[in-house]
């Protein structure tokens, strides 16, 4: 799950970690009264979403006067910001973060993230700060410290001054990093995170650390322990078609063909979208029923397909195993009636009692074409469309 | 012979009086799995299906011998489940539950590591040797005894090359479902090592995905150490950047763990590899000369 800048950098606080004064609106008014309270005559003004690159795509202004300020506000709340990172419909625009401005001398990397390959905690820093992080990473990765925290005792103080030499601090600033480190790591640890980033981790031109930007992505599977946490979701940062499934315990994520699929098994399903691929098509979706794939939830995946106006065709590929073929076909059946699909559907069953499934489908007298296999089904799907168009 | 677990495996199930864990284990009976007993705290002294009820794991491994432990509690308990295995020094524990926290796969492999024992999963269908002992929830009648040996991170698709294999009278050895989290307990290079170990083991069909880079590591070791042949199928070509596809572990994150990379990785080091997972029983046949 992932968090606004602004939430973010609400934990950040908390945890001790050294950030700008800032103030959360939600209306141009309300940025007006904002600036008011803060410091800096100049302030700057940041749309909430959830994605990067909000700077080149015009999500960030610094603004000097109300008049300003509002127009700003005004022209942005309501709308959605297009970056590179999102679609091209963008992330709508709710939130808008005023914060106090400060001089900045310079911009360093700070992150942390569960590391696959060591499989532990990995923090790391980097002098090339406010740039494209990966890009770093790929060009210079000499330029990128990094150091491992053991999960038994976690930060040792001589990782701190390590990372802390490496990025050139002066004596003051190995202090505070050596506190904002620590929160970083207690942050990470405490919440379950899964990735968090400080990009650009700013010295001002007093010298001191500032946390001038946030990035926080939670685990998950460990949202039932961090009920604060789960309150953060904001929903409307999600796919309208993802959320609807999330809430049906179905894992769909939408692509841009015209093959919808329903798949168990997420590596099945990925399969199933490459096979489509390999065989002259375009894949509309990555769906998963999971094992407990019942008649509704079979239903609701197809809704979900069908809201989708590109699909030309649905592929169905099912491979039981507790999971008896001939329920998934009585669930299809249903589905298929109730939901009315006019699209032409191809299904593959195999495994449990998978001929009992495939009679029950040809014996219906819908509009159902059956599959022998994952290659034929795949080939018979890229067809219909073709006869479709 | 076979891998990990055979005629001589003594299972015990944590979890086993739960939903899950009732209907499986009343599945691995009927496949013929020695199941000896289960553990359910609170539950120790009665039976369930016909075998004993324990209160811990270190009570059933006294009293039953096991030497495999299978679990099916809730995602939220697996860490203390798992250690709990593993200190009462379960030589193989299998985890099928999903959904189980990162932070606590790490805590949970460091005891596993600390024991010497070996863990397969989370988040996977389990463990197979056709005909001898199955440990999981995959279903048992599409398995043939054989000579290929089949690791996946993927439930659905380990099912596909069994189909596959058992179609072209292959058969299995053992089948290995290592899991589709960021962290399992066994890896592509752990599953190999046991194929290439194991006699009865003619060749090897591996089946990855996106996310991670443990198929590019599996990769140096078939260079470095696997004489079998190998062929090798990753998921997820068609998968877009930075989307979590299903799986904890299936996501393309800065640029790394695209299947195109993983595919290249596995050919350069001598790896039979299909684009087509309707062909993975034919890439076995291609990397054999069956």
């Amino acid at each position: 799950m992932n968090l606004h800048e602004y939430q973010a950098k609400a934990l950040f606080k908390s945890y001790g970690m050294p950030v700008p004064e800032s103030i959360v609106a939600t209306t141009a008014d309300d940025v007006v009264d904002a600036m008011g309270k803060l410091s800096t005559s100049t302030v700057v003004v940041k749309a909430q979403v959830h994605a990067g690159g909000r700077g080149k795509a015009g999500g960030v202004k610094l603004v000097d006067n109300a008049d300003e300020a509002r127009d700003y506000a005004a022209g942005m709340l309501g709308t959605n910001l297009v970056t590179y990172q999102t679609d091209a419909n963008g992330q709508p625009i709710n939130f808008m973060l005023v914060e106090e401005t400060c001089d900045i001398a310079e911009e360093l990397y700070l992150g942390a993230v569960i590391d696959r390959a060591s499989q532990r905690v990995v923090i790391m820093a980097s002098t090339e700060g406010g740039v494209d992080i990966e890009k770093v990473a790929h060009e210079t990765p000499e330029k990128i410290l990094k150091a491992t925290l053991n999960p038994m005792v976690g930060l040792m103080p001589y990782q701190a001054r390590e990372l802390a030499f490496g990025l050139g601090f002066n004596k003051e600033q190995m202090k505070q990093f050596g506190k904002l480190l620590g929160g970083l790591c207690k942050l990470f640890v405490e919440k379950d995170l899964a990735l968090v980033e400080i990009n650009p981790l700013v010295i001002t031109g007093g010298g001191d650390l500032l946390c001038l930007d946030g990035k926080i992505n939670i685990d998950g599977n460990a949202l039932y322990r961090h009920s604060d946490l789960t309150e953060l979701r904001d929903k409307s940062q999600e796919d309208e078609r993802e959320l609807r499934a999330s809430e049906w315990d179905l894992n769909y994520v939408a692509l841009e063909g015209n093959i919808g699929c329903m798949v168990n098994g997420a590596g099945l399903a990925m399969a199933t979208m490459d096979i489509i691929k390999l065989s002259g098509g375009q894949p509309a979706n990555f769906l998963d029923v999971g094992g407990g794939a019942t008649k509704e939830r079979v239903e609701e995946a197809l809704k979900i397909i069908l809201s989708d106006p590109d699909v030309k065709a649905i592929l169905v590929n099912i491979f039981g195993g507790i999971v008896r073929c001939d329920l998934i076909a009585d669930g299809i059946i249903g589905a298929v009636a109730d939901v009315g699909i006019e699209v032409p559907v191809v299904v593959r069953l195999e495994g449990t009692k998978a001929k009992e499934g495939i009679e029950l489908l040809d014996k219906s007298g819908l509009n159902l074409i059956s599959a022998s296999d994952l290659g034929d089904a795949a080939n018979k799907a890229v067809a219909a469309v073709g006869d479709a168009s | 012979m076979s891998v990990l677990v055979d005629n001589n495996s003594r299972v015990i199930c944590q979890g086993m009086t739960g939903d899950q864990g009732t209907f499986h284990t009343e599945q691995a009976i009927e496949y013929g799995t020695k199941m000896v007993g289960g553990v359910t705290p609170g539950k120790g002294g009665t039976t369930h299906l016909g075998l004993p009820v324990f209160n811990t794991v270190k009570n059933a491994v006294d009293d039953t011998g096991a030497n495999a432990s299978v679990i099916y509690v809730p995602a939220a308990f697996c860490k203390d489940s798992i250690i709990e295995a593993a200190e009462a020094g379960v030589p193989l524990i299998v985890c099928i539950t999903e959904g189980i926290p990162t932070l606590d796969m790490l805590e949970a492999k460091i005891a596993v590591q600390q024991n010497g024992v070996r863990l397969v999963g989370p988040n996977c269908p389990g463990v197979i040797t056709p005909g001898e002992c199955k440990i999981g929830i995959m279903p048992g009648m599409i398995h043939t005894a054989g000579k290929v040996g089949i690791v996946s991170r993927s439930g659905t698709l380990t099912y596909e090359c069994v189909k596959q294999t058992s179609d072209l009278g292959y058969g299995q050895t053992t089948c290995i479902g290592i899991g589709g989290d960021p962290i399992p307990g066994t890896s592509f290079i752990d599953a190999l090592g046991l194929f290439q170990d194991d006699p009865a083991t003619e060749a090897i069909l591996m089946v990855g995905e996106i996310g991670g880079t443990a198929e590019e590591e599996a990769a140096e070791f078939i260079k470095s150490d696997v004489s079998k042949p190998v062929a090798a199928y990753i998921a997820g070509v068609t998968a877009p950047p930075g989307k979590r596809m299903g799986h904890a572990g299936a996501i393309i994150a800065g640029g790394k763990g695209t299947a195109d990379d993983k595919f290249a990785a596995l050919e350069a080091a001598g790896a039979t590899i299909t684009r087509s997972p309707a062909q993975l029983g034919q890439a076995v046949k291609q990397a054999t000369g069956w």
